[in-house]
């Protein structure tokens, strides 16, 4: 039946998040999902879309614009906030852990908002991790670079072959129970203070 | 950090009046009093209440009617929250787009930030936009329960102007209003320092009027409390209030506005510039002429009593929040929303110090029009000036009486 269709309005800015939690919840059928990318004219438009239920960023600044429009209009079915009954403190707090908040308009039945919660949950979770991984991917490249300057300083300085430079960051990194990258970056500094590293 | 500090997770936005939360940490006030205070900065007050409801932090730099209205059951999520103290007063001002300044400066005689003369001419303006069927004149401010949106509220009622029909109010949080008001998406709007200031410097908008001119020495943020929290940490929040004290008290100081500047100016706090926060510190705002106008009683951290947690404030935003029909109003409400206040708490707290504090719980708001020595628990204590710019006084005693007279005159 038609009516069965739970409509799911995302606010994300975020095109790429906003796109794995959409092809996360569609995969579950009965779902229909609408992204909307900007906030202007965010009441016409949520009162257009008329869902159901409403993800939103945690850290959205419209999360504010967002509440007040639900208060005082009266053109939209007025949504609560996630769940409100007690029992429900542990899905509100796996919610904002991930980073998600979500607005549930009354008169549905909870259980199945429940699982398409738990889905948008897990996206969101899913989403961080690619994103702590993209930024670990970064710092990985920003330290084999600076592990780079500081052998060429150590060749130029000391006098040393490259292995040799490698094997000094190496013992000194673990004498000293230090990340190499790090090590390399004190002596990059150290060099740079003292002025001796003239090649950069 | 030493293993013997407890650690209070305090949730903060970006504003001057954050100072004396942030400079309670800077400066080692906190860890004195055995905490390691982790501040953690937030984008809206949306997401502080959240935290909050899920025990991501233990107490919160918030707007001073957010806690009623988290008590009264209005608003999503709310937990119990308590008010052990306030975190001064002031700090506001009502800022328009330079379109909407020109507009109104042929009303204006003297830019001295006067309410009563700025809002006459706003009432113009406004007339005059029903006339040529312009759209209403959209005001910006930080939240349904914030000062700002009370005092805006208050100040344009006294004119007729209401804030459904005649102008519209937006709600984004206080970072973004300058934007948003250099973009045109409003045409003016009432939040805290520094973000007044940042429009004035930017060119893109002008200083109209100040809380101060509303209403004097008003509250504006206070310290929120998630009550689970102080009663499984009874031991802990003295320590806090006596360190906020203490560095409210720094923060005052005259001397300290440049160090204080500096230190908000820092990324992690409010992230603009020093020479962006020195004239709220200083006291003395941009006038429209571009000159700078000291402003009487616009920012206190500690004087005047300004930590003290009143409970007519409480009682105040009470009466707006029924007023402006957020609730209705009952006398449990009305007991709900003075109970938030807990001055008790404040004076145990603080009691150690030696420091005076008021010997009352409430007091008549409007009443002092200049500076008064009223009774302390260890001798007289320096309050006021606390005028509403129509001259006139709430009583909390008589709150029923208040509310009627809205009626009759909006």
């Amino acid at each position: 039946m038609a009516d069965q269709t739970l409509h799911v309005l995302i606010i994300d800015d975020n095109r790429l998040r906003a796109s794995i939690i959409e092809d996360g919840l569609s995969s579950g059928g009965q779902i229909r999902v609408t992204v909307l990318e900007e906030t202007v004219d965010l009441l016409r438009r949520v009162v257009e879309i008329d869902p159901d239920v409403i993800f939103i960023d945690l850290e959205n600044p419209n999360r504010d614009m967002l509440e007040h429009m639900f208060e005082v209009t009266r053109a939209v079915r007025r949504p609560i906030a996630m769940f409100v009954d007690q029992s429900d403190q542990a899905s509100i707090e796996k919610a904002i852990e991930a980073g998600v908040s979500a607005y549930i308009v009354d008169g549905l039945k909870k259980e199945r908002v429940r699982s398409i919660m738990d889905t948008a949950i897990h996206r969101f979770k899913a989403f961080q991790r690619l994103q702590r991984e993209l930024e670990d991917a970064k710092s990985e490249l920003a330290d084999r670079k600076t592990i780079e300057r500081a052998k060429s300083l150590l060749m130029r300085t000391r006098n040393l072959s490259e292995p040799d430079a490698y094997a000094l960051l190496r013992k000194t990194a673990m004498n000293q129970n230090r990340r190499i990258a790090e090590i390399a970056e004190s002596l990059i500094l150290a060099a740079g203070l003292l002025g001796e590293e003239n090649d950069k | 950090m030493s293993k013997a500090l407890t650690q209070v997770r305090a949730g903060f936005i970006p504003l001057v009046d954050a100072a004396s939360m942030i400079v309670a940490k800077e400066l080692g006030y906190a860890e004195a009093e055995g905490i390691d205070l982790v501040l953690a900065k937030e984008t809206s007050w949306a997401t502080i209440r959240d935290r909050l409801a899920v025990a991501h932090l233990d107490v919160a730099h918030i707007l001073a009617p957010m806690p009623v209205a988290a008590n009264l059951g209005l608003g999503p999520l709310s937990t119990p929250m308590v008010v052990p103290m306030a975190l001064g007063t002031g700090a506001n001002s009502v800022t328009v787009s330079n379109g909407l300044w020109t507009a109104l400066s042929e009303f204006i005689a003297a830019a001295d930030f006067d309410a009563g003369n700025t809002l006459e001419a706003l009432a113009k303006v406004v007339e005059q936009r029903r006339q040529r069927k312009d759209p209403p004149l959209k005001l910006g401010i930080v939240h349904q329960f914030s000062a700002h949106h009370y005092q805006l509220a208050y100040w344009l009622a006294k004119a007729g102007i209401n804030t459904i029909d005649d102008v519209s109010l937006v709600i984004l949080p206080p970072p973004l209003l300058p934007d948003a008001l250099a973009s045109g998406s409003i045409d003016g709007f009432c939040a805290g320092e520094p973000w007044g200031t940042v429009a004035a410097f930017a060119g893109t908008g002008v200083i109209l009027t100040t809380n101060a001119h509303i209403w004097r020495n008003s509250p504006e943020k206070v310290l929120g409390v998630r009550k689970e929290w102080m009663e499984t940490h009874p031991d802990v929040l003295p320590g806090l209030i006596r360190a906020i004290y203490r560095a409210a008290q720094w923060c005052d100081a005259t001397e300290h506005q440049d160090e204080l500047a500096r230190i908000l100016a820092r990324s992690e706090y409010v992230g603009q510039q020093a020479q962006l926060l020195r004239p709220c510190l200083s006291r003395r705002l941009k006038a429209p002429n571009g000159q700078y106008v000291h402003v009487d009683g616009f920012l206190n951290f500690a004087s005047k009593a300004a930590t003290f947690p009143w409970r007519s404030h409480a009682l105040w935003f009470y009466s707006q929040i029924v007023r402006w029909g957020q609730a209705q109003y009952s006398e449990e409400g009305a007991a709900i929303a003075r109970d938030t206040y807990r001055p008790d708490i404040y004076r145990a707290a603080v009691e150690p110090m030696g420091v005076e504090v008021p010997s009352a719980n409430s007091k008549v708001e409007g009443a002092l029009s200049g500076e008064t020595l009223t009774g302390a628990t260890q001798g007289k204590l320096s309050l006021g000036p606390d005028k509403f710019f129509d001259g006139s006084v709430f009583d909390p005693e008589r709150l029923e009486d208040y509310l009627a007279s809205f009626k009759t005159t909006s």
